[in-house]
Parts: structure tokens; sequence; C-alpha cells
């Protein structure tokens, strides 16, 4: 049987949900007059790796704009740490989708990662050396050190990605949201970027990301929630990820020779 | 006087007028239809400013071979000259640097305009320059237009609007489907070339009557106009150059009527006068029809939303939503569900989980793909399917008070 | 040339086209970088609507009322684009097309509708400007620099552009760290609080009162140009926004100082007499500048392929 998924959530209780990252309840967000995201719940453990998966145009970014502040839902509430999204802008990190920018800025690696320093510096406050300290070592955690004075039009697309993923960890944050960090990046940055995302994790923070490559899942989130404008399934990947809620998730998308292969991927 | 004008009783002249304005309101409102649809339609601003310089050469050069230098046709020639020199610069500019096309077109108008006004100080300064009205382009003048000349706009709106019925399948496939129209061995580059052919020939000819800056109105206001009342292209371009014609005649009508009624000023109203009623009351993409579609449509997630938190006992956080379960008598003041809010939030459970088997389902995804959490299920199943469904789910199940 | 001449005849036009081209090059800059650079062309076309209603609620022809109609009128065209943009859900360009045409439409009735030939209020003087006659008739030479009473007869424009440049270098410093950010990537800017869309306004304001400020003395044409040649032709010299300003700055400089020399001066060394407009020069020779960045600049490509090492 089924189980339906809830659709305007539990109260926050009094142990434990406070200090969640992430709460999301009753999220309805339409472009138009039809919603990419209806009536979603989501709950974020701390210190955990979280998938967003879904089908194309399932609503995977847009609950994570919507989450960000990126765009406006049209009803629901979002909590980062148990306060507003305003309150908790500090702590949050974002890596957008690469393409969503235009790559022919006239700038330079570096000063992009600066970015990320934009609420510690202020509107008129001077990079100082211990900026530039800060930015070169998250360079070189995503092992782009010495592209530093590169322009970003010359990097190729897994090398961008990498100055996204450092500018997020120049914000210093304690959940990260990711908007498909792996897509169309080549081997070598996909291992680097999952590195650094354990190490994350490993240091207590939260990572949650969209991804869309089913067969990496196991191997690299704990938990997972699925999509398709409703949310499908919410938890550890050893229980939420079957073949079951994929099927529910995809559809006929899916061959079910496929979602069974999946799903018997060991978490 | 205003009917007179309009039934064309003022004049030989102004029937000649009218009737170039008509027949250029078209030719403007299609070949318009075509730069909007490829998101180009500020080219023509580009294409327009730069054909000042080259009416003040070609001036400059009849003065200088004995002429008068007032000759409509030679100075319409050396505006079409610039104005193609302008483009070239435009596409090499796009294509070769790194500058959007935007910035380039801004560069061109500009740069060309600029030097027109140069050339037009020299003029200003020739012995003959004194009365070469050539500023009646920048804001088109037909007051006192010469027999000659009127014939002209009429002749070369005819004109104009002949090329485009030729050209106007191949420049609709391009427009429409460039891709499309490549692998069907359409030369695209060079139907390009002749859409820009044509926006240059209708600025050309309107030139005299709207003026160099406002002709850029008469290719740009007709389709956006027509693009609200159709989703279909092909009907886009019959109605912008109904909208287009119809602006032109009336424009051209009511100038004729008054004194002190410019030609140009007065076309480009009467087409912002039709887009603004468009803008507002056009079915489905007009403003109103907007908002109280959006409105309606907010006010169905709220309910189905709260329905459902209803049916699995969830409290209800959003004011929006309680006030509209309880303005449907769905729940009484103090929040619990009333006897028709049960059944309805019933129902409302009941479908979400019809749409949970449809959506797990390979055979139904067709209909599942039109899921949006707001659909009917029985909009997209039949009552057999239904029942099915039903079948595999269980007996209905109550909702608690 | 002597002082005696200069500061008289050239100094002011000149100072006056130079703060104009810097003015309205600065927030051209970023304009050109979001991919707006019409709303410089907009907003110059409005000018003349705003300016006309302004001189027909008034009746005179003074600079306050008319500054405040011409920004008023740019406001209103930037909200409308917006509006038609989103309610319609037209593309930018053809939405800006609409609006400044039919504004403009406006503005050449009513001036047409009313008695303005007894004044000082034409399209050609919106479109050309008149700096070569906003002279400095009490200046005697460099000393006059220091006179005071000399330099109460300084031309009223010249004090309201260099205004107008204070504020808008200001605008600039203060916001750049923001602009930068959210030109480049404006969803990123969102997460970290910075109200992009109020943002956005703000700087198409800026541009607006540059527009304003520089149009009442150079007219609209330059003001398109410097909007968008100087920050185009910086593009092409650089790859790094800091520097990209910078270039822009001096290429507006250069237009408007070689730009006011060629048309006062050029046709004099072709042998002619009368010199030509000032505000078309300068627009000519930024075009010029533009033309030898697009064929050697060093950056006039796109990026192209990533490099390898």
């Amino acid at each position: 049987m089924l189980e339906l998924a809830s659709t305007h959530g539990t109260v926050p209780g009094e142990t434990g949900l406070e200090n969640s990252p992430l709460v999301v309840r009753g999220l309805t967000v339409s472009y138009g007059q039809k919603p990419a995201v209806f009536s979603v719940d989501m709950t974020v453990q701390t210190g955990t790796m979280t998938a967003i998966i879904g089908p194309n145009g399932a609503g995977k970014s847009t609950l994570l704009k919507a989450v960000l502040g990126i765009v406006k839902p049209l009803s629901g509430q979002v909590q980062v740490f148990g306060k507003t999204l305003n309150a908790q802008r500090g702590r949050i990190a974002y890596v957008p989708q690469r393409a969503s920018v235009d790559w022919d800025f006239p700038t330079r690696v570096i000063d992009v990662v600066l970015m990320g320093l934009y609420r510690q510096l202020g509107l008129l406050g001077r990079v100082r050396a211990q900026h530039m300290a800060r930015a070169t070592d998250c360079l070189d955690r995503v092992g782009m050190r010495d592209f530093a004075n590169r322009q970003i039009g010359q990097l190729s697309g897994g090398q961008q990605q990498r100055i996204f993923l450092a500018r997020a960890l120049a914000q210093d944050a304690d959940l990260y949201l990711l908007d498909e960090p792996f897509a169309g990046v080549d081997a070598a940055t996909e291992k680097a970027i999952i590195s650094v995302l354990k190490s994350l994790r490993a240091e207590g923070k939260t990572v949650v990301a969209v991804h869309h490559d089913l067969t990496t899942v196991a191997e690299y989130f704990d938990n997972v929630f699925l999509i398709n404008t409703r949310k499908v399934a919410e938890g550890p990947v050893a229980t939420a990820f079957s073949a079951d809620t994929l099927q529910l998730t995809y559809g006929g998308r899916l061959a079910t020779a496929q979602i069974d292969q999946l799903a018997q991927v060991p978490g | 006087m205003i009917v007179d004008a309009l039934l064309l009783q003022l004049g030989y002249n102004a029937t000649l007028v009218a009737l170039g304005a008509t027949l250029l309101g078209i030719s403007a409102g299609v070949t318009g239809t075509f730069l909007f649809l490829r998101k180009r339609a500020l080219v023509s601003d580009a294409i327009s400013h730069a054909t000042l310089p080259g009416v003040c050469l070609a001036f400059i050069i009849m003065v200088g071979m004995g002429g008068d230098g007032r000759n409509l046709i030679g100075l319409l020639a050396g505006s079409a000259v610039s104005a193609s020199v302008g483009l070239l610069c435009l596409s090499w500019l796009t294509r070769h640097t790194r500058l959007a096309e935007d910035a380039a077109i801004g560069v061109i108008l500009s740069v060309f305009f600029g030097l027109g006004i140069v050339l037009l100080t020299v003029i200003q300064t020739m012995s003959s320059g004194r009365q070469a009205g050539l500023e009646g382009f920048l804001l088109g003048s037909t007051a006192g237009m010469l027999w000659a000349d009127a014939m002209v706009v009429a002749v070369g709106g005819a004109v104009v609007l002949a090329l485009i019925l030729l050209l106007r399948r191949p420049m609709t496939l391009v427009a429409f489907d460039p891709e499309y129209a490549a692998a069907r061995g359409l030369p695209v580059d060079r139907i390009d070339l002749a859409m820009m052919g044509l926006v240059m020939a209708v600025t050309v000819v309107g030139l005299k009557i709207v003026g160099l800056i406002l002709i850029v109105a008469l290719l740009i206001i007709p389709p956006v106009t027509a693009r609200f009342w159709t989703e279909r292209s092909d009907r886009v371009v019959l109605l912008a150059g109904l909208i287009g014609g119809f602006s032109g005649y009336v424009g051209a009508g009511l100038s004729a009527s008054a004194p002190n009624l410019p030609t140009g000023p007065i076309i480009v109203l009467v087409g912002f006068t039709c887009f603004v009623i468009s803008l507002l009351l056009a079915p489905n993409r007009g403003v109103l029809a907007a908002v109280l579609g959006h409105l309606r449509f907010q006010r169905r997630v709220h309910l189905r939303q709260g329905l459902l938190a209803l049916a699995q006992s969830q409290p209800i956080y959003e004011n929006l939503t309680l006030r509209l379960l309880r303005r449907a008598d769905l729940v009484r003041a103090d929040g619990v569900a009333t006897e028709t809010g049960r059944a309805r939030a019933a129902k409302a459970l009941r479908d979400e989980k019809r749409w949970e088997v449809v959506r797990a389902d390979q055979a139904h995804e067709a209909a599942a793909a039109l899921y949006d959490g707001l659909r009917d299920i029985e909009t997209v199943l039949t009552r057999d399917q239904i029942v099915d469904i039903d079948a595999r789910i269980g007996g209905p199940q109550g909702v608690g008070a | 040339m002597s002082g005696a001449e200069f500061v008289p005849l050239s100094l002011t036009p000149l100072l006056i086209g130079i703060f104009a081209a810097v003015a309205c090059a600065l927030p051209g800059n970023f304009l050109v970088l979001r991919r707006q650079a019409l709303i410089g062309d907009a907003i110059s076309h409005v000018v003349l609507p705003g300016i006309v209603v302004a001189f027909l609620a008034t009746g005179v022809i003074a600079a306050g009322p008319m500054m405040l109609g011409a920004g008023g009128a740019a406001v209103v065209a930037v909200i409308l684009i917006e509006a038609i943009r989103r309610l319609g859900r037209i593309e930018p360009g053809a939405a800006m097309g609409v609006v400044f045409t039919s504004m403009f439409a406006v503005g050449v009735l009513l001036l047409e509708q009313s008695d303005t030939s007894s004044v000082h209020l034409d399209v050609e003087h919106a479109l050309f400007g008149n700096l070569e006659s906003l002279i400095w008739l009490d200046a005697t030479g460099w000393a006059s620099l220091l006179d005071p009473d000399a330099l109460r007869g300084v031309p009223v424009e010249l004090p309201r552009i260099a205004v107008t440049l204070v504020g808008v270098i200001l605008f600039t410093v203060i916001f750049w760290r923001p602009l930068k950010l959210s030109t480049f990537d404006e969803g990123f800017a969102r997460t970290l609080g910075v109200r992009t869309n109020v943002l956005g306004m703000a700087l198409v304001i800026v541009a607006a009162i540059s527009a304003v400020a520089a149009f009442d003395a150079v007219g609209s044409i330059i003001v398109i140009a410097m909007f968008i040649c100087p920050p185009a032709a910086a593009r092409l010299m650089t790859n790094r926004l800091e520097h990209q300003i910078g270039w822009s700055v001096v290429f507006a400089v250069a237009s408007a100082v070689l730009g006011y020399v060629l048309a006062g001066y050029g046709p004099l060394w072709l042998g002619a007499r009368d010199a030509v407009s000032a505000a078309g020069m300068i627009a000519t020779v930024s075009g010029i500048i533009l033309a030898i960045t697009a064929v050697a600049g060093p950056c006039r490509t796109r990026s192209g392929a990533p490099v390898q090492d």
C-alpha cells in the first residue's frame, strides 16, 4: 500500500525540529497557472546529505529556489534553523545551476569566490589579506588554486562548477543548497565536488542537492527527497529510495527493470 | 470634417496620403511581425536612425551636381544606402565581437544618427540649405506635400506590400522555426536578409509620412497588439496587418481633418490606443483576464490544500486558507470542519489517492502527465477507469471531525 | 590658443561635454552588461514629452520644472515598460519599443498643439542640444576661475551636470559590490539578501537622472551614444569590470574632447567657414573609437574554448 504524502506537515515539536536546518510546510509554487511544486513538506536533518530527485520539470530546482526566496511561493512556509529565511541568510550557501549566469562577464575567478564573502565585506569594506587568504583557501579545496587570476570565460564547464562551489565554501555556511552540481561536469570534477561535500558533512554541515543521476544516489547521499510536483517520499536512501517510490516519482518514464536495478544498489 | 477625412473627401493629396499611410501601416504591421517573432523588434530602431546620414549625403550630392537636392526619390535612395550600411555594421558587430545585439543596436543608432546631425549642420551652412526641409524626415511631414511626393509614398507602399505577399511563405517558415526551415533546405540567411530589406523598405517609404523616429512604432506596436488576441502565428501576421492598416488610415484621416495634428504622431497614437485596449481587455492574455485568473487560481490552490489538511487532521497555518474555508462554509469560526467540509475533504483525499495510483501506473502515463495538484481526476479518466482505481484503493474512508 | 579666448568660449562647453559623457558612461557599463543597453535609448526619447508636459503645466521655460518633468517621464516609461513586459508577457525590446515611441509621439503632438513658437522649445533642440552656446561670457582668462564675480556667470548647466556626475560616482562606488554581484548572478545575490529588484530600478533611475541632466545641455543623441559606445568599446579592451569602467571613462572623455574640437575646428581645417554640431560629432567620435576597438581591441571576441594547460 502506498503511503500518502502529507500536505501541511506536522507542527515542529518542542524537541529537535527547531534545530532542523530546513523545514518546509505546504509549499506551493506556480509559474503562470500550473503549479510546479504543490503543497510540499520537507524536513532536513543536521549533518546529512540529501538528494532532491525527480524527473525533468518535476519542480526540483523550483523547490530549491523557493526555499532560497529567489522565486515567490503561492503559499506555504520555510524555516531555516527554526527561524525565517531572512533572519538566517548568513547560514545558507547556494550553488546555482552553472548555466544560470553569463560566463562572458568581465571578471576573474578570484573575484567570483570573493563574492561569497559579500556579507562579511558589506558595501564598502576593504578586501584585506585575510579575505584573500580565505578565498584562495576555498579555491584550493576545489583544486583550482592556480586559476585564481583566470578570466572566468576561459574555464571548462567542470571548472566553472568548482568555482561556484568555492564561492559557496567562502560563505562559511551551515546549510549548503546546490542545484544540479554534477550536471555536465567531467569525472574528475565530480569526484572533487563529492569529496568536498563529504568533508562538509564531516564538519557537521548539512548538504541538500538537486540531483539527476539515479545511479550515484546511494553512493553519494544519506537521504533522498523524491518529488514530482507533489512530494513522493522522503527519508534515508535505504527505505525511501525504493522501486515503489521511484515508480511513483517517474511513472512510466523509467523502465521497470531499470528501477529494480537502481533500488538494489546498496546504500 | 473628421467624417470627410475618413471618407477621403479632403482632396486629392490627402487621399493619396491616406492611401499611402494605410498601405504603409499594413506593410509595417506584417513585416514587424516577422521581426517581433524573431525577438529582434528593436533592430528596426537601428535601421531607421541609420537612414539620416544617407538622406543628408544624398542632398549634398544632388546639390553638388547642380540640382536643388529635394528630389524625394533621390533622398529615399540615399536613406536606403545608409540604412544598409548600418545593417551590415550591426550584423558584423554581433558576429565578430562579443557585443550583444542590444548594445550593437544602440551603437549603430546613436552613431549613425550623430553623424546625420553633423551632416545636417553642414547642410544648414550651405547656401541652398536654408529651406532644405530635411528636418521633416525626423518627424515626418505631410502638410503641403507635393503631388509627386504623395504619389511616391502611395506607390512605394503598394510595392512593399506586393513584395511582402511574394515572400510571406518562406519568411513565415523562418520566423517561426529557423531550424526546421534550414532542414527543409531554405536559405535562412538570405531570407533573413530579405526580411531586413523589407524592414528597410518600410522605413524608407515611411520616412516622409511618420519620420524616422516614429516609423519604429509602426513596426512594433501592431504585432505586439495582435499577439494579445491569438496564439496562432499566421493570425498574428494577419491581425498585425489589419491593425497597422487601421492605424495608418484613421491616423492620416484624423490628421488631415484639423491643423496642428501631425500625421506621424497621430498614426502612432491610434496604434497605441489599440494596444492599450488589447493589453487590458484581451481574453486570456489581457491584464484583466490574467488578474482574475490568478486570483481564482490562488483560491483553488488554498482551498485544495486546506481540504487535504482537514482530511488528514493537520493544522492549517495560512490565514488565507482558513478565511477561504470559512467563507465556503467548510469550517466553522473555531476552525472545526463542518459537515460539508468533512465530505469535501474526504473527496479531496480520495481524489489524491486516485491520482497516486494513476501516477504510479505506466498504463496511465498520458493522464498522469496532466497532474498539477488541482486538476479534477474526472476530467482525465472515464468513470470506468475511476471505478477500477477505486477497487485497487479499497472502500471509502471517513474522515474524523 | 590663449586663455583669454579659450576660457570664455570653450572651457565651459568642453567641461559640460566631458561631465555629461562620463555621467552617462558609468551607469552605461552596467546597462550594457545587463543587456539593457536600450533602456538609455528609451529614456532619451521620453525626455521630450516630459519637458513639454512640464512646460504646459507651469507655462514657463525653467530648468527646475523641466528636469522634474523629464525625470518623471523617464520613471513613468521604465515602470510602463516593466508593467507591459510582465503583464503582457512581451519581450523587453518590444515592450520598450511600444512605450518610448508612443510617449515620443505624445510629446510631438503636444508640442504642435501648444503655442511654443515664442519660446525656445523644439524637437531639434531636444535631439541636438546646444553645447556650443553654453559659453562663459564673464570670463576673461584663466584668472577668472578664481574670481567670484565671474564665476557667478558660469552657465547653470555646468554646476548641474557636475553635481549629477558626483552623485553618479557616489552611487557607483557605494553600490559597486551589489551592482557587480547582481549583474553577474542575480539569483545568488538574492540569496545573500541583496534586493536585486530595488537595485535594478535604482540603476535605471540613476541612468535617467544622468540622461536628463545631460540632455539639457547636449541633447538626447549624445546621451544614447554615451550610455552605450564607451562601455561597449571598453568591454572589448579588457576582461575585468574594474578596468572596463576605467576604459569607459577614458573613452567618454576622449569622445567629448575630440568631438568638441573636431566640430569647432575641423571644418575650418577643411576650408569651410562654419562649425558643425558638437553633439553629433561627439557621438560620431565615440563610434569611431568603438570601431577601432572592434577591429583591434585585445578582448574583442568571446572567450571561446577553454584554455588547456
